[in-house]
């Protein structure tokens, strides 16, 4: 499976935020969306998750227009995680995972859904917390429930809206690494967006950078993520290093570097 | 439950649990709401047996199976005078209750309701404009009888119910017109919701002000809530109405169950947030307009009994729905028994007691650190 987004413009009454945004994504990819704040990334998300319609600009799944897929079977499709949740207090995991299967349910839950709940539980380490209610959970524990709850949803493809920044150090490599691994397992694809070089570098195929809604660069980690394109889209000075785990991107703010 | 045997993961295990004892706290809401009800039907200025009240029940219904009790006053007394009103509240309970809990749901907020929503405003409003200004309207009309459906009214309870109606279903349009020209988020639709009831507030406050001494108290009185419109016309109205809204929300009870993770993710899968906003809450307060139309202002029960049911039954509107609108009758039941015998013969609006109880139970929340229910 692939999704094509072509030509995509956004705009917010004046405002545009977007601005001729074209890539791809396929099966078994992930794709960084890196920027500063307010750089559109999470509109572009939002755009291809069927939050807000582009003003101009198609997004395709498989070459077909999705504006012309019916909205569930667009929501059996594409799977997204915002950056902020909202959930009711006292509200069990288990409920709230099961909202993953919303596409595929009428009124009763069935075993199959079951199933692929537990199997969602299962894969974030949460199955020991489904009763718990979720306001009682850790930061981390909770960020776990939600990207579980998209699992449900068996999509092929994730959206994930800087799903670490509420994390610690450990769970954001966790995270990224478990939903890379996931993504090669099943052979779907995800978008993410991030505010961590390192993590990009790290974990996905390609890299989108943005800049007040335009494309800055787009490209495989090591050709896109250079000491130029940071100090362009970022405004921020930095070195790349290589040792025997990898490259690193170390950052200083323009005023630190000394010559 | 059919699936109960094929499926034993962890999930499907306490998944399975979990749906039998939300089934049994409704069994066991729904018997004490039946068993209320017989009593509550004995209990008056003439006291007769819960047992035969359900001969008399029984022989309503199967007249040819079940021989009528001995003394026909009691069979009268049941039928005529106090089944109506009964059911009358049990109606009312289950259009408010629902009303609130769905209204919560969809505006993921926990203090929404009818009441606090500008609906009830609304509704008095209309009301108290029929009562001020239907005489001069309508002039010696006003004094007769219409026929609707097929069914006779006085002219006048007639008008006063569907101004009352009409003007608590209008409060939710023009919170809808008014959040369109912003967007359907909860939080316009709130703010838009509490400014029109203050609006109509004003506009009640006009007509009390320009109203006689025996408007004014028929106005008083419509705003304390009560029973006493209950006949079987009023019944045969509002039966049909609020069964059917109650089915409209229950089949979409995933819906609001997914709208608690937040309009961008319901979006994602598949619901048309802004539509299914409108559509819900023009579908409970149609219900709830329509049984407030009959009795009045009644508030608080669209608080309180959603949030008892969170407690006990969790946040599962498919569940949630069904126990609140048992509940719902349950709590107008008992309040309305307990103001009709308590100081009889004098009776007790049940509008006022629902005050004191709302009142009583919100202060319990907060002081007993169940407040927590309430963020």
């Amino acid at each position: 499976m692939k999704i094509s987004v072509e030509h995509i413009h956004q705009n917010y009454g004046e405002r545009e935020v977007l601005h001729d945004i074209s890539f791809n994504a396929d099966s078994g990819e992930v794709l960084a969306l890196l920027g500063p704040n307010g750089s559109g990334k999470s509109t572009l998300i939002k755009a291809i998750a069927d939050i807000i319609s582009p003003t101009s600009g198609a997004i395709k799944i498989d070459g077909v227009n999705a504006d012309s897929i019916d909205k569930t079977t667009r929501a059996k499709t594409i799977g997204y995680v915002p950056q902020y949740f909202h959930y009711t207090p006292f509200t069990t995991v288990l409920d709230t995972v099961l909202i993953g299967r919303r596409p595929y349910m009428s009124w009763n839950v069935s075993d199959e859904d079951l199933e692929i709940v537990d199997e969602s539980l299962e894969t974030m380490n949460i199955a020991d917390l489904s009763s718990r209610f979720v306001n009682e959970l850790s930061g981390g524990q909770r960020q776990r429930v939600f990207i579980a709850r998209a699992l449900a949803q068996k999509p092929s493809f994730f959206l994930f809206d800087e799903p670490t920044s509420s994390l610690d150090l450990k769970h954001q490599l966790e995270t990224v690494s478990t939903m890379r691994d996931i993504v090669r397992r099943d052979n779907s694809a995800m978008i993410i967006a991030l505010h961590d070089l390192n993590l990009a570098l790290r974990y996905t195929d390609k890299v989108l950078m943005l800049k007040d809604g335009s494309m800055c660069s787009y490209g495989t980690p090591n050709e896109t993520l250079t000491v130029e394109s940071i100090r362009d889209v970022y405004g921020v000075e930095s070195e790349i290093v290589e040792n025997k785990k990898g490259r690193f991107i170390l950052s200083y703010a323009p005023s630190e570097v000394k010559q | 439950m059919k699936n109960h045997l094929n499926s034993n993961t962890k999930t499907a295990l306490l998944y399975h649990a979990i749906q039998k004892k939300k089934l049994t706290i409704i069994i066991i809401l729904a018997a004490l709401l039946l068993i209320t009800a017989v009593i509550a039907t004995g209990i008056g200025s003439v006291y007769i047996n819960p047992f035969e009240v359900i001969q008399v029940f029984a022989n309503a219904l199967f007249p040819n199976l079940v021989p009528a009790p001995a003394s026909e006053i009691s069979g009268t007394i049941i039928l005529s005078y106090r089944l109506p009103r009964i059911l009358l509240a049990v109606l009312a309970g289950i259009a408010l209750a629902v009303a609130g809990a769905v209204m919560q749901g969809l505006l993921r907020n926990p203090l929404v309701s009818p009441f606090t929503l500008g609906l009830s405003s609304a509704a008095s409003f209309g009301a108290a404009l029929m009562i001020v200004l239907g005489p001069a309207v309508f002039g010696a009309a006003f004094a007769g009888s219409i026929a609707i459906l097929g069914i006779t009214f006085s002219a006048k309870s007639a008008l006063l119910i569907i101004s009352a109606f009409l003007f608590g279903w209008l409060s939710v349009v023009l919170v809808y017109i008014i959040s369109r020209t912003k967007n359907t988020s909860q939080a316009i639709m709130i703010l838009a919701g509490v400014v029109i009831g203050y609006l109509f507030q004003a506009g009640l406050l006009a007509l009390k002000y320009v109203s006689n001494d025996d408007a004014l108290r028929e106005i008083v009185t419509w705003l304390m809530g009560g029973m006493w419109g209950a006949t079987w016309q009023a019944i045969a109205i509002l039966t049909p109405i609020v069964l059917v809204c109650f089915f409209l929300v229950e089949i979409k009870a995933w819906d609001l169950n997914t709208l608690s993770a937040g309009d961008d993710v319901a979006k994602n899968l598949g619901i048309n947030v802004s539509r299914f906003r409108i559509s819900g809450l023009l579908i409970v307060s149609f219900a709830a307009s329509a049984c407030l139309a009959f009795t009045g202002i009644i508030g608080f029960v669209g608080l309180m009994a959603p949030h008892i049911c969170r407690m006990l039954i969790g946040n599962d509107y498919r569940y949630l729905i069904p126990a609140s609108a048992l509940l719902g009758a349950l709590i107008l039941l008992i309040s309305d028994t307990v103001g009709r015998v308590i100081l009889a013969p004098i009776e007790i609006p049940v509008g006022v007691i629902m005050y004191i109880l709302g009142g009583l139970f919100f202060l319990f929340l907060i002081t007993r650190g169940h407040g927590r229910y309430l963020a």
